[in-house]
């Protein structure tokens, strides 16, 4: 009797084929409807809510901003970001540690994205899991607190490469926790060379015009047009 | 953890394959990782065995290949590997680069037949 041997058959396929084709759908209908749309990306704690509260709010005086705002289990987030006037929406991820295309799309489709001009997705705080996942967006902010150290960059090279451009918070502890931005700089630069680095404070409004600037400039190179 | 959404993801492209193909059972899933593909080889492993169980795929085996980063630099004119994933240079030259050549794989690659 011989012996049975497996035979090898080549597959090629993308594992998260099925997350890719839907952030596809979403990125044409974000690009049909005229939103620009940016997901920010950082671990718990560095400030994400207070800084998109901040960036609604300023937004909301010449263009219309919208958040959907991911979260394990509680909608703290989506309510204090529902104070800003902007239309806010919670992703409930229950024990999941990310945001995936199929949810994003969930989220929006009783929406009428051609009403804005922004959207954001806040991710579920975290710098390892939302990596892999494309969610349709045109732009990717990965969130840097003052607090967490110069090297955060260093240790989760993955998402900071990912990332389309660094925001550093809590500016205005920078010299209380003795942050050195020179070394943050570096660390982003080496894992992500040329990438574009803000440095804002939410308490101060420091650095906030800085990023409204960003955004609209990247909103126009995307040949997009505020609505009406 | 989201290993675990992974593994479910491969499990599923799996039974696809199965399903179009007709094959009687699976030994072996082949993948190709990339070291910044934002996965953990050993996780996946684990997440992979106890997603499995629940499948008809229970007691298959998961063969990783690491996929390293290589980056383009212009300077140099070619490919070249670079030493860590922190420090995104050309290893010969010296020059950043941004300009990914392979390094964020996440694939099936193949897989074992029973016959």
């Amino acid at each position: 009797m011989t012996a049975v041997t497996p035979r090898i058959v080549e597959v090629r396929r993308n594992i998260l084929k099925r997350n890719d084709e839907i952030a596809h759908t979403l990125r044409q209908r974000f690009q049909d409807a005229g939103v620009f749309v940016v997901s920010l990306v950082s671990s718990p704690g560095s400030g994400k809510t207070a800084f998109l509260e901040k960036t609604l709010t300023l937004l909301g005086r010449t263009c219309r901003a919208a958040a959907l705002v991911g979260d394990l289990a509680t909608d703290n987030d989506a309510a204090r970001l529902a104070r800003s006037g902007a239309p806010v929406k919670q992703i409930s991820t229950g024990t999941v540690c990310h945001l995936e295309a199929a949810m994003v799309q969930d989220a929006l489709a009783d929406w009428d994205l051609s009403r804005l001009d922004y959207l954001f997705i806040e991710n579920v705080g975290n710098l390892v899991c939302p990596a892999s996942w494309d969610l349709g967006e045109d732009l990717r902010a990965v969130l840097l607190s003052v607090t967490e150290g110069e090297d955060k960059p260093a240790k989760y090279p993955t998402i900071f490469n990912s990332s389309d451009v660094a925001v550093i918070t809590k500016m205005d502890l920078a010299a209380a926790v003795e942050f050195d931005l020179a070394a943050a700089r570096r660390h982003i630069d080496s894992v992500r060379p040329g990438m574009a680095v803000m440095q804002v404070s939410a308490r101060t409004g420091a650095g906030l015009p800085d990023w409204l600037e960003f955004l609209a400039a990247r909103y126009r190179d995307s040949g997009r047009t505020p609505s009406a | 953890m989201h290993e675990l959404s992974i593994a479910m993801s491969i499990l599923d492209a799996v039974q696809e394959e199965v399903d179009r193909h007709g094959y009687p059972g699976i030994e072996a899933v082949h993948l190709r990782v990339g070291d910044l593909s934002g996965v953990v080889p050993g996780a996946l492993s684990a997440a992979y065995e106890m997603a499995a169980e629940m499948t008809p795929f229970a007691g298959s085996r998961l063969v990783i290949e690491t996929v390293p980063v290589v980056i383009h630099c212009a300077r140099c004119a070619c490919d070249r590997p670079v030493d860590t994933v922190r420090v995104m240079c050309c290893p010969e030259c010296g020059d950043p680069s941004n300009q990914l050549v392979q390094g964020r794989e996440l694939e099936v690659q193949a897989l074992e037949v029973s016959s």
